[in-house]
């Protein structure tokens, strides 16, 4: 297959930057960061992206989606990093679903994959349980009782967890911390009782949750996939929405050096444009290659994606390139910019602090270029 | 059986029967490439063999024309003969200057007349040819080059200096960059002319490099004869040939194939503890490395899916000579530090005479040959980020 994007694929590229320019531009992230709002993004918003078919990105057409896959759901991502637009986009349409699909029961399925794609149910993932990434590490303990499960324990930075209506979570059914197999995931009320959500508001001026489980009962049918191989199921799904999250980093990447391009052919200092002083010319240059490097890592991964299998090796690539790549042009872009970069007033703020949450997800650069080194035999 | 199909499987049988079990394994050193020209020592009879059998089916430039030497090949059977050669690991026949600089150029820019006399030359590894282009006043700034042309009536005398030639030592003819017009602006007064090295007038002096070798040499033209058929393109357009190839070039310098993986080096060289290299801050940098070299091999398949789509590479391939020099400079210093100790001997056996470090030391010049990383820069900059002069 050619490292391209197919002629649907960029028309639907174009539609996207389009709709988000338009619908969810920056001063849209402002405005619900100024209101404190506490949903953290506009339902109005999301409801349109679902009847524009994005929510349905990854669910087939049987179950009311498009079947449109990774690389329309990384293209769609990489617009909304451009404009930063706040949506549950991530946390149900792409990690809910395609947990959904790889570890649901055909009940399962059935229930959520059309009510994800219609932007009517909300799902999300919790997995991490520390400051760092790492499912293994998973303490959160389900236990058989009265048929079903029982489960205690903790779970922090759940994307979108305090508005979510469903929560996925990943707990242990045996073993200990850090043992890959024991691990089981289980389908949640966000309202169920005995679960205690409080939001988090994070940096980026997005919520996400910590959740406290005391004994949360539910029944033997909230099991998803076969108990204590969880992981089997999850790893190439999560391993998808890092190479989503990459994707959407990746818009972020792009949309600093449009923005300090665009500063240096119009800021004059010494009386002259500053864009013609080779000191910025060769940063700007180097960033640009950056990007487009990164560019090859996360389209070659969305395509591998769609192709079935094991991702793992390229996911762990698009995500560690990617978050490197953020990390440079978003910082880049303050200094480029000079002391307008360093205010509130100016967007290029939102963009670094977005950028370093989404690095942080599912996996930094060193979770990852570890992870890479590892699956690579060394 | 589909025409693809069955190409495959004569390409293959006649691979196995023509290609000599010698030739059947990767090129080790600078001794086992075949750079053919008048005064080429082959290294053995299947080293020749080898390149007459497959410059007699046109395979040592598959894409050519058939009349200009060439095999005719369309790009699938290409792809083929590619994948059929690396199957039975059958080394490159023939690698040259004229093979992938020159011979683009005249296809693109040569009269019929040119491409007859000069091509199929090429093809057979008859002639071996040099590229006359920098001068000491005019490295990264090319077009400011001095070397004279002056219009004799059916030839040019030429009178100049170049340096940094390749191999102009061993090279039978020069395609050189002469200024035919020295009171036009400096990009519009270049014309692109061939000549023969052994004519009266020419000389050349290699230049010791500090990796021991001298793969360069100093060039001098001083009152050198070349005929006027031997100009190629208009006169005083030379530039447009001359960018043409310097992109060619780039592309090339940035995509120089596949090199083993430095983690396989690494793994044969520090061992493994619980399946991870044994010195984790090599572990960490190399790993650094593999995932820029990864992406950046992915960048090459993406600049020529687009080229292949209608796309224009354009400055683009600054980027990937940019780019790709950087990380196999970078490479090396990671080899460097892999091999330890081992890495800087520089005369022995044990170390074939320093090759790590002579290897090492070659790939500083990456950055500077073909367009400095910092002319690179300042391409990308204004011609993709237009970025004011």
């Amino acid at each position: 297959m050619a490292l391209i994007l197919n002629e649907e694929q960029q028309l639907l590229k174009e539609t996207a930057d389009g709709f988000f320019a338009d619908k969810a531009p920056v001063s849209q992230l402002r405005k619900l960061r100024d209101d404190k709002d506490e949903t953290g993004y506009s339902k109005d918003l999301w409801q349109e992206m679902a009847e524009m078919g994005f929510a349905g990105l990854l669910v087939d057409e049987d179950n009311g989606g498009t079947g449109f896959g990774y690389v329309g759901a990384g293209v769609v991502a990489e617009a909304m990093g451009r404009t930063l637009a706040a949506s549950p986009y991530l946390a149900s349409a792409i990690v809910g679903a395609s947990v959904v699909e790889a570890a649901g029961s055909d009940a399962q399925k059935a229930e959520l994959l059309p009510a994800i794609a219609s932007g009517e149910t909300v799902v999300t993932l919790a997995i991490d349980e520390t400051a760092h990434h790492g499912p293994e590490k998973t303490a959160l303990k389900a236990e058989k009782a009265g048929g079903g499960y029982k489960l205690s324990g903790l779970k922090t930075f759940v994307p979108e967890g305090h508005v979510a209506d469903k929560v996925i979570v990943l707990a242990r059914t045996s073993g200990k911390a850090g043992e890959r197999d024991g691990l089981s995931l289980f389908l949640v009320d966000r309202k169920a009782s005995g679960l205690i959500v409080d939001r988090t508001v994070m940096t980026d001026s997005r919520n996400w949750a910590k959740m406290t489980f005391e004994g949360v009962a539910v029944g033997a049918d909230a099991l998803m996939g076969t108990e204590g191989k969880g992981m089997d199921a999850l790893e190439g799904a999560l391993d998808r929405a890092r190479i989503v999250v990459a994707a959407e980093l990746l818009g972020i990447s792009q949309q600093c050096l449009d923005m300090t391009v665009q500063y240096l052919q119009e800021r004059k200092q010494f009386g002259v444009l500053i864009g013609s002083f080779q000191g910025l010319q060769h940063r700007a240059a180097e960033l640009f290659s950056e990007i487009e490097v990164s560019r090859s890592a996360v389209l070659k991964a969305l395509q591998v994606a769609d192709a079935g299998g094991n991702v793992g090796w390229f996911a762990s690539l698009a995500k560690a390139k990617a978050s490197k790549t953020a990390e440079l042009a978003t910082n880049e872009a303050i200094q480029m910019h000079g002391g307008i970069g360093m205010t509130d007033e100016f967007d290029i703020g939102f963009y670094i602090k977005r950028a370093r949450v989404l690095q942080n997800l599912y996996g930094g650069f060193n979770y990852h270029a570890d992870r890479f080194a590892a699956l690579s035999g060394y | 059986m589909s025409d693809l199909e069955q190409f495959r499987q004569e390409t293959r049988a006649w691979l196995e029967d023509n290609c000599p079990a010698s030739m059947r394994k990767p090129a080790q050193g600078e001794a086992d490439i075949c750079w053919g020209g008048r005064r080429f020592e082959f290294q053995s009879e299947d080293q020749k063999l080898w390149l007459e059998r497959m410059a007699s089916r046109g395979w040592t430039v598959p894409t050519w024309p058939k009349e200009y030497g060439g095999g005719g090949l369309s790009k699938d059977e290409n792809k083929i003969l590619g994948e059929e050669m690396r199957r039975i690991k059958a080394r490159s026949p023939l690698t040259s200057f004229g093979i992938w600089m020159l011979g683009p150029a005249l296809l693109k820019f040569g009269t019929h007349e040119q491409k007859l006399e000069h091509l199929p030359k090429i093809a057979r590894g008859e002639i071996r040819w040099c590229q006359g282009y920098s001068e000491p006043n005019a490295g990264s700034d090319l077009a400011s080059l001095m070397t004279k042309a002056e219009d004799k009536g059916d030839y040019y005398l030429i009178n100049g200096q170049k340096i940094w030639t390749s191999y102009a030592d061993k090279a039978d003819w020069i395609f050189c960059l002469v200024r035919t017009d020295f009171s036009a602006t400096k990009h519009t007064g270049i014309s692109f002319i061939l000549f023969d090295m052994e004519s009266e007038g020419v000389s050349t002096k290699p230049i010791k490099l500090i990796s021991g070798y001298s793969p360069f040499c100093e060039t001098f033209f001083d009152d050198v004869k070349a005929d006027k058929k031997n100009l190629v393109g208009e006169v005083n357009k030379g530039w447009t040939i001359a960018k043409y190839l310097l992109t060619h070039e780039r592309t090339g310098i940035g995509d120089m194939g596949l090199p083993t993986p430095l983690s396989a080096i690494a793994r044969d060289k520090l061992g493994l503890e619980d399946g991870e290299l044994a010195d984790t801050m090599l572990r960490h940098q190399i790993a650094e490395h593999e995932i820029d070299a990864a992406s950046f091999m992915f960048t090459i398949e993406r600049a020529k899916d687009q080229a292949k789509a209608g796309g224009d590479m354009g400055a683009f391939s600054s980027m990937l000579k940019y780019y790709g020099t950087e990380l196999n400079k970078d490479r090396h210093e990671l080899i460097l530090k892999v091999n330890g100790s081992e890495a800087l001997e520089w005369e022995g056996q044990f170390s074939n005479n320093g090759e790590i470090a002579r290897s090492w030391l070659r790939t500083k010049a990456n950055s500077i040959e073909g367009g400095t990383t910092e002319v690179q820069l300042n391409i990308i900059a204004k011609r993709i980020l237009e970025l004011p002069a």
